[in-house]
Protein backbone atom coordinates (compact mmCIF):
# COMPACT_ATOMS: atom_id res chain seq x y z
CA UNK A 1 0.00 0.00 0.00
CA UNK A 2 2.53 2.41 1.08
CA UNK A 3 4.31 1.35 -2.37
CA UNK A 4 1.78 2.79 -4.37
CA UNK A 5 1.63 6.11 -2.38
CA UNK A 6 5.49 6.60 -2.80
CA UNK A 7 4.72 5.50 -6.55
CA UNK A 8 1.78 7.91 -6.93
CA UNK A 9 4.27 10.80 -4.99
CA UNK A 10 6.82 10.57 -7.65
CA UNK A 11 4.69 11.35 -10.22
CA UNK A 12 3.12 14.16 -8.82
CA UNK A 13 6.37 15.64 -7.95
CA UNK A 14 7.46 14.76 -11.08
CA UNK A 15 4.55 16.66 -12.82
CA UNK A 16 5.12 19.60 -10.55
CA UNK A 17 9.02 19.85 -11.73
CA UNK A 18 8.12 19.57 -15.21
CA UNK A 19 4.12 20.41 -16.33
CA UNK A 20 5.06 20.75 -19.96
CA UNK A 21 6.71 16.85 -20.08
CA UNK A 22 3.71 15.31 -18.01
CA UNK A 23 2.04 13.58 -21.31
CA UNK A 24 5.47 13.41 -23.43
CA UNK A 25 7.36 11.59 -21.56
CA UNK A 26 5.15 9.35 -18.79
CA UNK A 27 7.76 6.66 -17.41
CA UNK A 28 11.04 8.65 -16.49
CA UNK A 29 12.68 12.05 -16.53
CA UNK A 30 16.17 11.44 -17.60
CA UNK A 31 17.49 14.92 -16.37
CA UNK A 32 16.37 14.35 -12.85
CA UNK A 33 16.69 10.37 -12.79
CA UNK A 34 14.62 8.49 -10.30
CA UNK A 35 12.33 9.91 -7.73
CA UNK A 36 13.67 9.36 -3.98
CA UNK A 37 11.86 8.27 -1.02
CA UNK A 38 13.01 11.39 1.88
CA UNK A 39 10.38 9.41 4.42
CA UNK A 40 7.66 7.06 5.07
CA UNK A 41 5.90 7.19 7.95
CA UNK A 42 2.64 7.28 8.70
CA UNK A 43 2.09 10.87 10.16
CA UNK A 44 4.04 11.56 6.30
CA UNK A 45 5.48 10.15 2.98
CA UNK A 46 7.95 12.78 1.60
CA UNK A 47 9.39 11.65 -2.27
CA UNK A 48 11.74 13.89 -3.79
CA UNK A 49 12.11 14.32 -7.41
CA UNK A 50 14.77 16.88 -9.15
CA UNK A 51 13.97 20.11 -7.29
CA UNK A 52 10.57 19.39 -6.04
CA UNK A 53 9.28 17.14 -3.09
CA UNK A 54 5.33 16.11 -3.13
CA UNK A 55 4.27 15.31 0.77
CA UNK A 56 1.59 12.82 1.45
CA UNK A 57 0.28 14.11 4.98
CA UNK A 58 -1.15 11.67 7.33
CA UNK A 59 -4.82 9.21 6.93
CA UNK A 60 -7.26 11.56 9.13
CA UNK A 61 -5.52 14.99 8.39
CA UNK A 62 -8.40 17.58 9.09
CA UNK A 63 -9.14 18.93 5.25
CA UNK A 64 -10.31 22.20 6.45
CA UNK A 65 -7.43 23.09 8.75
CA UNK A 66 -4.75 21.74 6.25
CA UNK A 67 -6.29 24.06 3.14
CA UNK A 68 -5.77 27.23 5.82
CA UNK A 69 -2.21 25.87 6.80
CA UNK A 70 -1.49 25.41 3.42
CA UNK A 71 -2.51 28.96 2.56
CA UNK A 72 -0.52 30.51 5.46
CA UNK A 73 2.47 28.96 4.52
CA UNK A 74 1.60 30.59 1.15
CA UNK A 75 1.24 34.23 2.36
CA UNK A 76 3.47 36.67 1.43
CA UNK A 77 3.79 37.61 5.26
CA UNK A 78 5.85 34.35 5.99
CA UNK A 79 8.41 35.13 2.79
CA UNK A 80 11.74 34.06 4.33
CA UNK A 81 10.20 32.37 7.16
CA UNK A 82 8.51 29.17 6.37
CA UNK A 83 9.06 27.79 3.03
CA UNK A 84 6.27 28.36 0.48
CA UNK A 85 4.38 25.82 -1.29
CA UNK A 86 4.18 24.97 -4.86
CA UNK A 87 0.98 24.55 -7.05
CA UNK A 88 1.05 20.63 -6.71
CA UNK A 89 0.39 18.03 -9.95
CA UNK A 90 -2.55 16.57 -7.46
CA UNK A 91 -4.50 17.49 -4.18
CA UNK A 92 -4.32 14.00 -3.05
CA UNK A 93 -3.18 10.57 -3.35
CA UNK A 94 -4.72 7.81 -2.10
CA UNK A 95 -6.96 9.44 -0.14
CA UNK A 96 -4.56 11.64 1.66
CA UNK A 97 -3.54 15.20 0.95
CA UNK A 98 -0.76 16.09 -0.98
CA UNK A 99 1.20 19.26 -1.06
CA UNK A 100 4.73 19.98 -3.43
CA UNK A 101 6.88 21.67 -1.96
CA UNK A 102 10.85 23.36 -3.75
CA UNK A 103 13.76 20.70 -2.08
CA UNK A 104 15.62 22.45 0.80
CA UNK A 105 18.77 21.34 1.88
CA UNK A 106 18.22 19.97 5.52
CA UNK A 107 20.64 19.77 8.64
CA UNK A 108 23.04 17.62 8.44
CA UNK A 109 22.39 14.60 11.07
CA UNK A 110 26.15 13.48 11.51
CA UNK A 111 27.08 17.55 12.94
CA UNK A 112 24.65 18.31 15.34
CA UNK A 113 26.80 21.23 16.70
CA UNK A 114 26.82 22.67 13.31
CA UNK A 115 23.30 22.93 13.63
CA UNK A 116 21.69 26.70 12.59
CA UNK A 117 20.49 27.12 16.48
CA UNK A 118 20.45 31.07 15.89
CA UNK A 119 18.96 30.66 12.90
CA UNK A 120 16.27 28.75 14.17
CA UNK A 121 15.60 30.97 17.09
CA UNK A 122 15.33 33.89 14.65
CA UNK A 123 12.89 32.16 12.22
CA UNK A 124 10.76 31.72 15.03
CA UNK A 125 10.64 35.22 16.55
CA UNK A 126 9.42 36.41 13.30
CA UNK A 127 7.21 33.49 12.83
CA UNK A 128 6.40 34.41 16.43
CA UNK A 129 5.74 38.25 15.62
CA UNK A 130 3.58 38.23 12.63
CA UNK A 131 0.60 39.93 12.59
CA UNK A 132 -2.64 37.75 13.53
CA UNK A 133 -5.42 39.99 12.16
CA UNK A 134 -3.91 40.26 8.70
CA UNK A 135 -3.38 36.81 8.45
CA UNK A 136 -6.53 34.94 9.15
CA UNK A 137 -8.45 37.85 7.05
CA UNK A 138 -6.23 36.89 4.62
CA UNK A 139 -6.79 33.63 4.77
CA UNK A 140 -10.64 34.17 5.12
CA UNK A 141 -10.83 35.98 1.84
CA UNK A 142 -8.70 33.23 0.19
CA UNK A 143 -11.32 30.83 1.79
CA UNK A 144 -14.17 33.28 0.75
CA UNK A 145 -15.16 32.37 4.28
CA UNK A 146 -17.00 35.02 6.05
CA UNK A 147 -18.17 35.77 9.69
CA UNK A 148 -16.91 35.47 13.31
CA UNK A 149 -14.60 32.84 15.16
CA UNK A 150 -11.39 31.32 14.45
CA UNK A 151 -9.89 31.32 11.27
CA UNK A 152 -7.05 30.27 12.13
CA UNK A 153 -6.39 26.54 13.07
CA UNK A 154 -4.98 25.69 16.86
CA UNK A 155 -1.03 24.61 16.78
CA UNK A 156 -1.16 20.99 17.17
CA UNK A 157 1.66 20.69 19.55
CA UNK A 158 -0.26 19.47 22.67
CA UNK A 159 -2.38 17.21 20.31
CA UNK A 160 0.83 15.95 19.25
CA UNK A 161 1.92 15.18 22.90
CA UNK A 162 -1.39 13.70 23.90
CA UNK A 163 -0.77 10.92 20.76
CA UNK A 164 2.96 9.81 22.25
CA UNK A 165 1.30 9.16 25.89
CA UNK A 166 -1.26 7.03 24.18
CA UNK A 167 1.52 5.23 21.99
CA UNK A 168 3.29 4.88 25.15
CA UNK A 169 -0.14 3.29 26.87
CA UNK A 170 -0.45 1.32 23.64
CA UNK A 171 2.77 -0.47 23.70
CA UNK A 172 1.86 -2.04 27.52
CA UNK A 173 2.68 -1.50 30.86
CA UNK A 174 6.65 -0.40 31.66
CA UNK A 175 8.10 0.15 35.06
CA UNK A 176 9.66 3.08 33.18
CA UNK A 177 6.13 4.63 31.78
CA UNK A 178 5.07 4.99 35.88
CA UNK A 179 6.91 8.42 36.26
CA UNK A 180 6.05 9.61 32.53
CA UNK A 181 2.58 9.38 33.15
CA UNK A 182 2.77 10.87 36.80
CA UNK A 183 4.50 13.79 34.97
CA UNK A 184 2.02 13.77 32.17
CA UNK A 185 -0.83 14.34 34.63
CA UNK A 186 0.45 17.04 36.61
CA UNK A 187 0.44 19.22 33.18
CA UNK A 188 -2.63 21.67 32.73
CA UNK A 189 -5.29 20.84 30.71
CA UNK A 190 -3.92 22.45 27.90
CA UNK A 191 -0.53 21.12 27.44
CA UNK A 192 -2.04 17.97 27.46
CA UNK A 193 -4.66 19.29 24.84
CA UNK A 194 -7.86 18.89 26.94
CA UNK A 195 -8.30 22.78 26.76
CA UNK A 196 -7.75 25.64 24.54
CA UNK A 197 -4.17 26.87 25.68
CA UNK A 198 -4.35 30.25 27.56
CA UNK A 199 -4.05 33.64 25.51
CA UNK A 200 -2.09 35.70 23.84
CA UNK A 201 -1.96 33.63 20.82
CA UNK A 202 0.72 33.55 18.08
CA UNK A 203 1.28 31.86 14.93
CA UNK A 204 3.58 28.69 16.06
CA UNK A 205 5.12 26.20 14.41
CA UNK A 206 3.41 23.18 17.02
CA UNK A 207 6.53 20.96 16.31
CA UNK A 208 10.17 22.13 16.08
CA UNK A 209 13.11 19.97 15.76
CA UNK A 210 16.22 20.31 13.48
CA UNK A 211 14.58 18.01 10.69
CA UNK A 212 12.40 21.09 10.22
CA UNK A 213 14.81 23.28 9.44
CA UNK A 214 16.28 23.50 5.49
CA UNK A 215 18.56 25.65 3.17
CA UNK A 216 16.66 26.95 -0.20
CA UNK A 217 17.56 27.54 -2.74
CA UNK A 218 19.78 24.37 -2.16
CA UNK A 219 22.22 24.03 -0.96
CA UNK A 220 23.25 27.37 0.31
CA UNK A 221 20.21 29.42 0.35
CA UNK A 222 19.05 31.12 3.47
CA UNK A 223 17.66 28.77 6.17
CA UNK A 224 13.65 28.37 6.41
CA UNK A 225 11.20 25.96 8.24
CA UNK A 226 9.21 23.43 6.77
CA UNK A 227 6.23 21.43 7.88
CA UNK A 228 2.53 22.65 8.18
CA UNK A 229 0.91 20.25 9.86
CA UNK A 230 0.88 21.59 13.19
CA UNK A 231 1.37 25.51 12.69
CA UNK A 232 -1.42 26.78 13.83
CA UNK A 233 -2.64 29.87 16.92
CA UNK A 234 -1.41 29.09 20.46
CA UNK A 235 1.54 29.79 23.00
CA UNK A 236 4.73 30.28 21.43
CA UNK A 237 6.74 29.00 24.43
CA UNK A 238 5.88 25.62 22.93
CA UNK A 239 7.87 26.23 19.82
CA UNK A 240 10.88 27.05 22.22
CA UNK A 241 9.58 23.75 24.31
CA UNK A 242 11.47 21.25 22.43
CA UNK A 243 15.46 22.97 22.78
CA UNK A 244 14.35 23.79 26.32
CA UNK A 245 13.57 20.41 27.43
CA UNK A 246 16.78 19.07 25.81
CA UNK A 247 18.89 21.75 28.02
CA UNK A 248 17.03 20.70 30.97
CA UNK A 249 17.21 17.22 30.66
CA UNK A 250 20.96 17.97 30.29
CA UNK A 251 21.51 16.81 26.51
CA UNK A 252 21.85 20.24 25.27
CA UNK A 253 25.11 22.06 26.33
CA UNK A 254 23.98 25.91 28.13
CA UNK A 255 26.06 27.22 25.54
CA UNK A 256 24.14 26.05 22.64
CA UNK A 257 20.98 26.70 24.58
CA UNK A 258 21.81 30.56 24.91
CA UNK A 259 22.67 30.78 21.20
CA UNK A 260 19.37 29.56 20.32
CA UNK A 261 17.40 31.43 22.74
CA UNK A 262 19.88 34.80 22.27
CA UNK A 263 18.80 34.54 18.96
CA UNK A 264 15.09 34.31 19.96
CA UNK A 265 15.65 37.52 22.35
CA UNK A 266 17.58 39.58 19.74
CA UNK A 267 14.47 38.57 16.91
CA UNK A 268 12.55 40.39 19.17
CA UNK A 269 10.45 36.82 19.82
CA UNK A 270 7.39 37.40 21.93
CA UNK A 271 7.40 33.91 23.87
CA UNK A 272 9.95 35.05 27.14
CA UNK A 273 10.43 38.48 28.73
CA UNK A 274 13.13 40.72 26.87
CA UNK A 275 15.50 42.06 29.20
CA UNK A 276 18.55 39.75 28.66
CA UNK A 277 18.84 38.74 32.10
CA UNK A 278 14.73 38.25 32.44
CA UNK A 279 14.06 34.19 33.68
CA UNK A 280 12.80 32.64 30.62
CA UNK A 281 11.41 29.70 32.71
CA UNK A 282 8.71 30.65 34.13
CA UNK A 283 7.05 30.87 30.73
CA UNK A 284 8.55 27.76 29.28
CA UNK A 285 8.51 25.57 31.96
CA UNK A 286 5.11 24.09 30.89
CA UNK A 287 5.87 23.45 27.39
CA UNK A 288 9.71 22.46 28.60
CA UNK A 289 7.46 19.79 30.94
CA UNK A 290 5.62 18.80 27.83
CA UNK A 291 7.74 17.80 25.40
CA UNK A 292 9.69 16.39 28.30
CA UNK A 293 7.05 14.06 28.38
CA UNK A 294 6.36 13.31 24.89
CA UNK A 295 10.44 12.67 24.41
CA UNK A 296 10.02 9.86 26.90
CA UNK A 297 6.58 8.71 26.05
CA UNK A 298 8.25 8.36 22.31
CA UNK A 299 11.10 6.48 23.41
CA UNK A 300 9.21 3.88 25.50
CA UNK A 301 7.06 3.07 22.78
CA UNK A 302 9.88 2.94 20.15
CA UNK A 303 12.12 1.00 22.53
CA UNK A 304 9.25 -0.87 23.43
CA UNK A 305 8.28 -2.00 19.95
CA UNK A 306 12.28 -2.72 19.30
CA UNK A 307 12.25 -4.79 21.66
CA UNK A 308 14.99 -2.85 23.90
CA UNK A 309 15.69 -1.50 26.76
CA UNK A 310 15.99 2.40 26.44
CA UNK A 311 19.31 4.08 26.02
CA UNK A 312 21.61 6.16 28.05
CA UNK A 313 19.91 9.50 26.43
CA UNK A 314 15.99 8.75 26.36
CA UNK A 315 16.63 7.61 29.84
CA UNK A 316 17.80 10.98 30.56
CA UNK A 317 14.56 12.20 29.52
CA UNK A 318 12.90 9.41 31.82
CA UNK A 319 14.53 10.80 34.69
CA UNK A 320 13.52 14.17 34.19
CA UNK A 321 9.83 13.35 33.91
CA UNK A 322 10.67 11.26 37.46
CA UNK A 323 12.33 14.79 38.85
CA UNK A 324 8.88 16.60 37.54
CA UNK A 325 7.09 13.87 38.92
CA UNK A 326 8.68 14.65 42.44
CA UNK A 327 8.12 18.54 42.17
CA UNK A 328 6.05 20.57 45.20
CA UNK A 329 2.94 21.33 43.82
CA UNK A 330 3.72 25.12 44.16
CA UNK A 331 6.15 24.31 41.20
CA UNK A 332 3.06 23.90 38.77
CA UNK A 333 2.08 27.13 37.62
CA UNK A 334 -1.02 27.37 35.51
CA UNK A 335 -2.35 23.81 36.81
CA UNK A 336 -6.28 24.80 37.42
CA UNK A 337 -5.90 26.21 33.67
CA UNK B 1 18.47 7.59 -10.50
CA UNK B 2 21.36 5.64 -13.57
CA UNK B 3 24.77 5.05 -13.13
CA UNK B 4 26.93 7.71 -14.83
CA UNK B 5 29.56 5.23 -15.85
CA UNK B 6 27.85 1.60 -16.96
CA UNK B 7 24.14 3.38 -16.87
CA UNK B 8 22.96 0.40 -14.80
CA UNK B 9 20.35 1.74 -12.08
CA UNK B 10 21.53 3.00 -8.63
CA UNK B 11 20.05 2.47 -5.17
CA UNK B 12 20.07 4.18 -1.97
CA UNK B 13 21.72 2.69 1.20
CA UNK B 14 21.73 4.61 4.35
CA UNK B 15 25.38 3.49 6.07
CA UNK B 16 25.47 5.67 9.41
CA UNK B 17 23.37 7.90 8.69
CA UNK B 18 24.68 8.91 5.19
CA UNK B 19 22.64 8.28 2.28
CA UNK B 20 25.04 6.40 -0.36
CA UNK B 21 23.60 5.68 -4.00
CA UNK B 22 25.24 2.24 -5.31
CA UNK B 23 25.27 1.12 -8.65
CA UNK B 24 23.55 -2.38 -9.32
CA UNK B 25 25.98 -3.24 -12.43
CA UNK B 26 29.33 -1.97 -11.87
CA UNK B 27 28.92 -1.48 -7.82
CA UNK B 28 30.48 2.17 -8.51
CA UNK B 29 29.45 4.87 -5.39
CA UNK B 30 27.58 8.38 -5.61
CA UNK B 31 27.99 10.78 -2.94
CA UNK B 32 25.86 13.63 -2.58
CA UNK B 33 26.71 16.98 -2.10
CA UNK B 34 28.73 17.23 1.70
CA UNK B 35 27.96 13.66 2.36
CA UNK B 36 32.25 12.51 1.80
CA UNK B 37 32.88 15.32 4.75
CA UNK B 38 29.77 13.39 6.34
CA UNK B 39 31.91 10.23 6.10
CA UNK B 40 34.75 11.36 7.10
CA UNK B 41 33.60 12.89 10.12
CA UNK B 42 32.31 9.63 11.36
CA UNK B 43 35.92 8.47 10.26
CA UNK B 44 37.96 10.32 12.59
CA UNK B 45 35.04 9.64 15.83
CA UNK B 46 35.37 6.36 14.89
CA UNK B 47 39.34 6.16 14.99
CA UNK B 48 39.36 8.41 18.31
CA UNK B 49 36.65 7.68 20.34
CA UNK B 50 36.08 11.25 20.87
CA UNK B 51 34.98 14.67 19.18
CA UNK B 52 36.32 15.40 16.05
CA UNK B 53 39.43 17.52 16.11
CA UNK B 54 37.92 20.58 14.33
CA UNK B 55 35.45 20.71 16.94
CA UNK B 56 36.38 24.08 18.77
CA UNK B 57 36.86 23.86 22.12
CA UNK B 58 34.35 24.38 24.47
CA UNK B 59 34.36 28.59 25.49
CA UNK B 60 35.15 29.22 28.97
CA UNK B 61 32.19 29.23 31.35
CA UNK B 62 32.39 33.18 32.19
CA UNK B 63 32.49 33.57 28.36
CA UNK B 64 28.32 33.18 29.26
CA UNK B 65 26.09 34.44 32.07
CA UNK B 66 25.11 31.46 33.94
CA UNK B 67 21.74 30.00 31.94
CA UNK B 68 18.88 29.78 34.53
CA UNK B 69 17.52 26.28 34.32
CA UNK B 70 13.89 24.63 35.96
CA UNK B 71 13.83 24.00 39.11
CA UNK B 72 13.43 19.69 37.78
CA UNK B 73 16.56 20.55 35.50
CA UNK B 74 18.94 17.60 35.67
CA UNK B 75 21.65 17.98 38.43
CA UNK B 76 24.38 18.11 35.52
CA UNK B 77 23.78 21.14 35.59
CA UNK B 78 27.26 22.90 35.67
CA UNK B 79 28.91 19.47 35.96
CA UNK B 80 29.21 19.41 31.84
CA UNK B 81 28.59 16.05 30.39
CA UNK B 82 25.96 16.78 27.80
CA UNK B 83 25.05 14.47 25.38
CA UNK B 84 25.72 16.29 22.34
CA UNK B 85 29.85 16.56 23.26
CA UNK B 86 31.03 14.55 25.73
CA UNK B 87 28.66 11.52 25.92
CA UNK B 88 30.54 10.04 23.67
CA UNK B 89 30.19 8.33 20.05
CA UNK B 90 27.14 5.89 21.30
CA UNK B 91 25.23 9.09 23.35
CA UNK B 92 25.88 11.35 20.42
CA UNK B 93 24.45 9.29 18.01
CA UNK B 94 21.40 8.68 20.00
CA UNK B 95 21.04 12.28 20.87
CA UNK B 96 21.27 13.24 17.15
CA UNK B 97 18.32 10.95 16.26
CA UNK B 98 16.46 13.21 18.89
CA UNK B 99 16.68 16.16 18.02
CA UNK B 100 16.10 15.25 14.11
CA UNK B 101 12.18 13.65 15.66
CA UNK B 102 9.11 14.79 16.45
Amino acid sequence: MTTSVVRALGRVARDTAHPAVRAADPAGCRACGESTVLADRPDGTVVRHGEVVAKAHADGTDPAGHRVRLAVAAHPLLAGVLLPPLPAAAEEVSGRPVTAWPYGTPVDPNDPDAAPWEQAGTLLARLHALPLAALSEAVAVERAVAGPGPRLPDMRGPAKAARAVARMRAAGPHPAAVPVERAWQRLPAWARGEARAPGPYALCHGDLHLGQLVRHPAPDGPWLLIDIDDLGLGDPAWDLGRPAAWYAAGLLPPETWLRFLGAYRSAHGPAVPAARDADPWPRLDVPARALTVQTAALALAKSTAEGRDPDDVELLMIDACARIADLATEFTPGASS
Amino acid sequence: MQCPKCHAAMHTYNRNGVQIEQCSGCRGIFLDYGELESLTRLESQWSQQAPPVQQAPPPPPQAYPAAPAPAWGAPQHGGGHYGGHHGGHHRQKSFGRMLFSS
